[in-house]
């Protein structure tokens, strides 16, 4: 599900704010593969008709004011890179600041390979960000879907004090294929999926997409009751 | 035009021979040692220097964790167990006297003969690993010990088991417990600091690197894999994201790099040991007087400033 789709079906009609939408990747490290870093970046803004694989901003979720950062799987795989770890990062003090909850709603292959070593340091720069965010007393609702992998699963979507899933999302920090073709290990049925997580205790819920919103604002009620 | 890393190390060269008439030997180490910086930044590693540092990174005789323990620390004492499940081999935690403190330290450790290398999986540790690591943490911070973590990890395991036991919620799980640590966290990179598994436990209010190390955010090959569909083109993926300890200085992602004997730290296991002990005692020296408060507040500050965009 893209990024704006997303937020239209749990944002309540006309209250999301976008922030932080004019952010953009720069090529510290003059990236050159099969193709420049530069040229794909220019392409995915093109296709997706975003600035990068995440949107942040302010909105209410069934009248419960909060902040969401909502991942882009169609910007090249939501992979993070420097923006993407920034806009977290500015979605956490947003939420600081307002004393309202952050919603995070991840979809990523995982690390930006194209930024180098800076696309590992989004991993602790939004776990620092998740810990301030926690010490002003607001917390992350992380809902997974597919797919969250690699550096996001093993980042600030993992960090979530209630961590809820779509159904058969893959959520794996080495997916079924790498596993595959390194241990040459037989893979258990549904290998990494959300389902397997619920079982072996990594996440709290599986949520199908209709009932996501409700699921979500009963949630964000219960943080918010004995505020003052 | 140079950059801000060597201008910070210019700064810190200028008020170091300055200081040359009253310091001693260990200004004079010191001064040598920037000295050496300051000409590799100066000079940018070639595409061939970068390869020659990820196969030194990798080279077998290489100095490892226990290597350098067992030449810097005095009544070291290896604790075992996660306390949950498991005594993950590829992780080692102890305690130690290290410059006249105790000091708590997590260390990945590879094997030499094959033996080991099975034993220690590749130096690749499981969940329990990190669970094992953040119970070394919490122990710290309860005692007040200042943590060393020296990585050398070619990457997490890629394994059914290590998912089934949630590699990735205790990758992220251990940075979030460094980021709440109220002791100084001194952190270098002495082989192979590879992904997720690295960063685990690389959140730290310092990070070094050996002159032959390297971090990654993918392994050369696995790069190679991805982009240009053929593992084989390792060389041409390292050329491209930059690994070696220079390129890290210079993105601000480590605060110094640690020399390393004439041809590599595999050459002289002593003297890269003394090395390594000097700017391990230097980083403590500088952290030592911070209050709790302010090294979590400016580690954070730190990770939350790293990224370049518009």
């Amino acid at each position: 599900m893209r990024a704006r789709a997303r937020i239209a079906s749990l944002a309540d009609e006309g209250t999301f704010v976008e922030e932080a939408a004019d952010l953009r990747s720069e090529d510290p490290l003059d990236f050159f593969d099969l193709r420049p870093y530069t040229e794909r970046l220019a392409e995915a803004e093109m296709k997706t008709g975003l600035g990068e694989a995440m949107v942040i901003g302010q909105g209410t979720i069934d009248g419960n004011a909060c902040e969401l950062a909502v991942m882009d799987f169609a910007f090249m795989g939501g992979s993070m890179g420097s923006v993407v770890g920034e806009k977290f990062s500015r979605a956490c003090d947003g939420a600081a600041q307002r004393g309202v909850p952050l919603v995070s709603v991840t979809a990523s292959g995982g690390a930006r390979m194209q930024e180098g070593i800076l696309s590992l340091m989004q991993l602790p720069k939004t776990v620092c960000a998740v810990e301030d965010l926690h010490d002003s007393g607001q917390p992350l609702i992380s809902v997974m879907t597919h797919p969250t992998t690699a550096g996001v699963l093993a980042s600030f979507a993992s960090l979530g004090d209630v961590i809820v899933a779509e159904p058969g999302a893959l959520l794996a920090f080495t997916g079924p294929r790498v596993v595959q073709q390194t241990t040459r290990e037989k893979l258990p049925e549904n290998f990494g999926l959300a389902e397997q997580n619920l079982r072996f205790g990594h996440i709290d819920a599986i949520v199908p997409r209709p009932e996501l919103k409700q699921y979500v604002a009963r949630l964000l009620r219960l943080f918010s009751s004995n505020a003052d | 035009m140079p950059t801000d890393a060597e201008l910070r190390l210019r700064e810190r060269l200028t008020r170091l021979r300055n200081l040359n008439l009253l310091g001693g030997a260990r200004v004079s180490g010191e001064l040598e040692k920037l000295q050496r910086q300051l000409e590799r930044i100066q000079a940018g590693p070639t595409d061939e220097e970068i390869w020659r540092s990820v196969e030194l990174a990798r080279h077998q005789d290489r100095p490892y964790t226990l290597d350098y323990v067992n030449r810097l620390f005095d009544d070291w004492v290896e604790l075992h167990g996660d306390r949950g499940r498991a005594d993950d081999h590829a992780l080692v935690i102890g305690l130690g006297r290290f410059d006249g403190r105790t000091v708590a330290l997590v260390g990945n450790q590879k094997g030499r003969d094959i033996k080991e290398r099975t034993d220690r999986n590749f130096g690749m540790a499981y969940p329990e690993g990190y669970r094992k690591a953040m119970r070394l943490m919490e122990l710290a911070d309860l005692h007040r010990f200042p943590l060393l973590s020296l990585v050398d990890i070619p990457g997490a395991y890629p394994g059914v088991a290590a998912e089934q036991h949630g590699q990735g919620g205790m990758i992220a799980r251990s940075q979030a417990l460094m980021a709440r640590l109220g002791v100084p966290i001194v952190t270098c990179v002495i082989g192979e600091g590879g992904s997720g598994g690295a960063i685990a436990t690389a959140l730290a209010d310092r990070v070094l690197m050996q002159e032959n190390a390297i971090y990654t955010v993918i392994s050369p090959e696995g790069c190679a894999a991805i982009l240009w569909r053929d593992a084989g083109e390792a060389k041409k993926a390292a050329a491209a994201f930059k690994p070696d300890a220079v390129h890290c200085l210079e993105l601000g992602v480590i605060d110094g790099i640690v020399p390393e004997p004439p041809g590599g730290a595999h050459t002289n296991h002593d003297d890269a040991a003394r090395l390594l002990g000097e700017s391990l005692q230097e980083a403590l020296d500088e952290l030592e007087s911070v209050s709790p408060d302010d090294l979590k507040r400016r580690r954070r500050a730190k990770f939350r400033s790293l990224g370049v965009f518009a």
